[in-house]
């Protein structure tokens, strides 16, 4: 089986993100970046279907330069080699789901992991768009069932598992009313869910061994996709600052508050 | 000179200090109180390869160089103390063979720590040697092929726990340092005896035992080096050494330094949160500019030695200018954090137990001043 995972490069959720006083940017300086959490988690769940059908787990990444750090990340966690785009300079969602059906059509995959979303603009798109643009079946959100100690907890399925016949794959997500299982044929994509499993850590030896393993360099140009963004993007500016809480006396004044200032009794 | 660390070093930082999070904070202050070993910590430090960092790869080890182990060893620190000094234990007690072993040695000696979880003890100080080594009491008589190994260890680090050691002892006392040979005793033979478990100030996680050796006997093949050449040996392990538990004092410090902005910004008198008062503000400045200094003079002492060079005097500045800088930038924080710093529910009281013990143990700072007193007139 073989795998094709994201690794997409986002401000470490740790550090501090602040707009630039003209909106055009955020301020890049001092910032700390890894993979994105979700991407990590797609990551994982290669790794695991792969130990158990054998096979590879070939990571992607965009960007400049500097992803191939996110590249080795998770090539030390054990991904087998990596598909580095090198690109700087503004992209859109199209562009990026246009690349990677490059990539994915080059590499021919059986299935496509992805995260859900990355945590920097949050824009869950690029899974959705990729299966489009494939004509491929999509299962997004792919979760584990929380632990609730009951009969069914014991009986549970692992979240993301291949059909016995290996044609297909049968993905527990999660819906706003509760869980949804999917069978899809494969070739597929998934987007993986927060709940899906805990990355591994990455070992000093696998970061290490991850110095040695092939990173291939791909460009726009090479795989023949225009990335020309169709969305511009305007202006960026912070939430509005909260305003501190009051302190009231009694009952009745919060009440008169609640009626008459807030309106919601 | 570059004064950034390359991809990977950054990439190792992160794993450590993922580890130190995740994993060994979180149980810090329980192994400080009960001074239990912190058997679960060290056995995801030995999946990560945390446990055994020095050795070669074609050995089992991460094989990873002075420089990368220093970055590694500020985060594990960071954590706790007492769990990096049992961390690092494995690597200190298996230095002598890494250095001075053997082609055979090192296959028999230090590849099987790659097999599992597995303990190894660095066996030198002894109650009447400990600065002065030369003074080594435990004798190695030579009987056909195998040496008898008598006398007494202390101090010595997941001693209780450990299934190889590497002996120091004197083939012949009169010699004094000239007559002290390296040993590695494997398993726990007869005559082997585990007496005692230390009750330390700080670093309670690590274990701390005194052993016995009653004609315990040591197969020939198992001498590292010739007779005579253990001093210069357990020398070289310490110059090794030295920038790791140099180190220890900059993870300490820069916990210390945390906890203490991080409290300073909370904590409120006369108005305002202490932070905005000048005295804490240069309190606060002073430990963040002596942390770093330590931390550059101790990446200065692990490179020099990743270019084969001496490293004496820039190790013995390392680790006694960031011992005594982390003793007092822990006891600056227990003052930032003023009564509650001294309560244990607070997390500083620990961090200056833990920084004494960089003090004293792989030469007291007074030691260090020696030896770079006698590296300035060499």
């Amino acid at each position: 089986m073989k795998i094709l995972v994201t690794a997409k490069r986002v401000e470490d959720p740790e550090s501090k993100i602040k707009v630039k006083p003209d909106g055009s940017g955020i301020v890049q300086e001092g910032l700390k970046y890894k993979i994105n959490p979700f991407d990590e988690i797609g990551v994982e769940e290669g790794l695991r279907l792969v130990a158990k059908h054998q096979g590879e787990v070939v990571v992607v990444s965009i960007g400049g330069k500097e992803v191939q750090e996110q590249l080795r990340h998770a090539l030390a966690m054990g991904a087998h080699r990596a598909v580095w785009v090198n690109h700087t300079g503004p992209l859109d969602q199209l562009g990026i789901a246009g690349l990677l059906q490059k990539v994915t059509e080059k590499e021919k995959p059986d299935l496509v992991i992805l995260g859900k979303q990355s945590i920097d603009d949050d824009q869950n798109q690029v899974g959705q768009y990729l299966a489009e643009f494939l004509g491929w079946g999509q299962a997004t959100f792919a979760s584990k069932v929380e632990s609730m100690e009951s009969e069914q907890e014991k009986n549970k399925v692992p979240a993301l598992t291949v059909t016995a016949d290996g044609k297909a794959v049968r993905v527990i997500r999660e819906v706003d009313n509760g869980l949804a299982t999917l069978e899809c044929q494969l070739p597929a994509v998934v987007t993986t869910d927060l709940r899906l499993n805990t990355p591994r850590y990455a070992s000093l030896p696998g970061i290490m061994k991850a110095k040695s393993k092939p990173i291939e360099e791909l460009t726009p140009e090479k795989l023949g996709v225009d990335v020309t963004p169709k969305i511009q993007i305007v202006k960026l500016s912070s939430p509005p600052a909260r305003k501190a809480g009051i302190k009231v006396p009694d009952v009745a004044t919060l009440v008169d508050k609640l009626r008459n200032e807030a309106k919601v009794v | 000179m570059e004064f950034q660390l390359t991809e990977d070093q950054r990439a190792l930082q992160q794993a450590a200090r993922k580890y130190a999070r995740e994993v060994v904070r979180p149980k810090a202050a329980h192994y400080d109180e009960t001074a239990t070993f912190p058997r679960d910590l060290l056995a995801t430090a030995f999946e990560l390869g945390l446990l055994n960092m020095a050795a070669p790869v074609e050995y089992g080890g991460v094989g990873l160089s002075h420089l990368d182990q220093t970055i590694v060893a500020e985060e594990l620190s960071w954590g706790c103390a007492g769990v990096a000094t049992s961390i690092i234990a494995n690597d200190l007690a298996n230095l002598p063979i890494i250095l001075h072993g053997s082609e055979d040695q090192k296959k028999r000696l230090l590849s099987h720590f790659a097999e599992r979880l597995k303990f190894s003890s660095f066996c030198l100080t002894e109650p009447e040697a400990g600065s002065d080594v030369a003074n080594m009491q435990t004798t190695a008589r030579r009987e056909g092929d195998e040496y008898v190994i008598n006398g007494a260890k202390c101090f010595i680090t997941n001693g209780g726990h450990a299934e190889q050691y590497t002996v120091f002892a004197t083939v012949d006392k009169t010699k004094r340092h000239k007559g002290i040979t390296c040993f590695v005793v494997e398993g726990r033979p007869a005559g082997l005896t585990v007496s005692k478990h230390e009750n330390k100030m700080g670093q309670r996680a690590s274990d701390t035992v005194s052993l016995t050796f009653e004609d315990v006997r040591v197969p020939v093949k198992n001498r590292i080096g010739e007779e005579g050449q253990g001093f210069a040996i357990a020398m070289a392990t310490l110059d090794n050494s030295r920038p790791l538990t140099a180190m220890f004092s900059v993870g300490i410090a820069r916990a210390a330094l945390e906890h203490s902005m991080e409290y300073a910004s909370q904590r409120k008198t006369f108005g305002k949160p202490i932070i905005e008062h000048q005295a804490i503000q240069f309190m606060i400045a002073d430990m963040a500019m002596n942390t770093h200094a330590a931390r550059m003079l101790t990446y200065e002492s692990a490179w020099l030695l990743d270019q084969g060079q001496r490293n004496t005097l820039q190790s013995s500045y390392a680790k006694s200018f960031a011992a005594d800088m982390a003793m007092k930038v822990a006891t600056d924080a227990v003052q930032v954090y003023g009564g509650y710093g001294y309560i244990k529910e607070y997390p500083v009281e620990k961090l200056m137990r833990d920084a004494k013990l960089i003090q004293v143990y792989e030469g007291t700072s007074q030691v260090q001043r020696l030896v770079i007193a006698k590296e300035l007139f060499r």
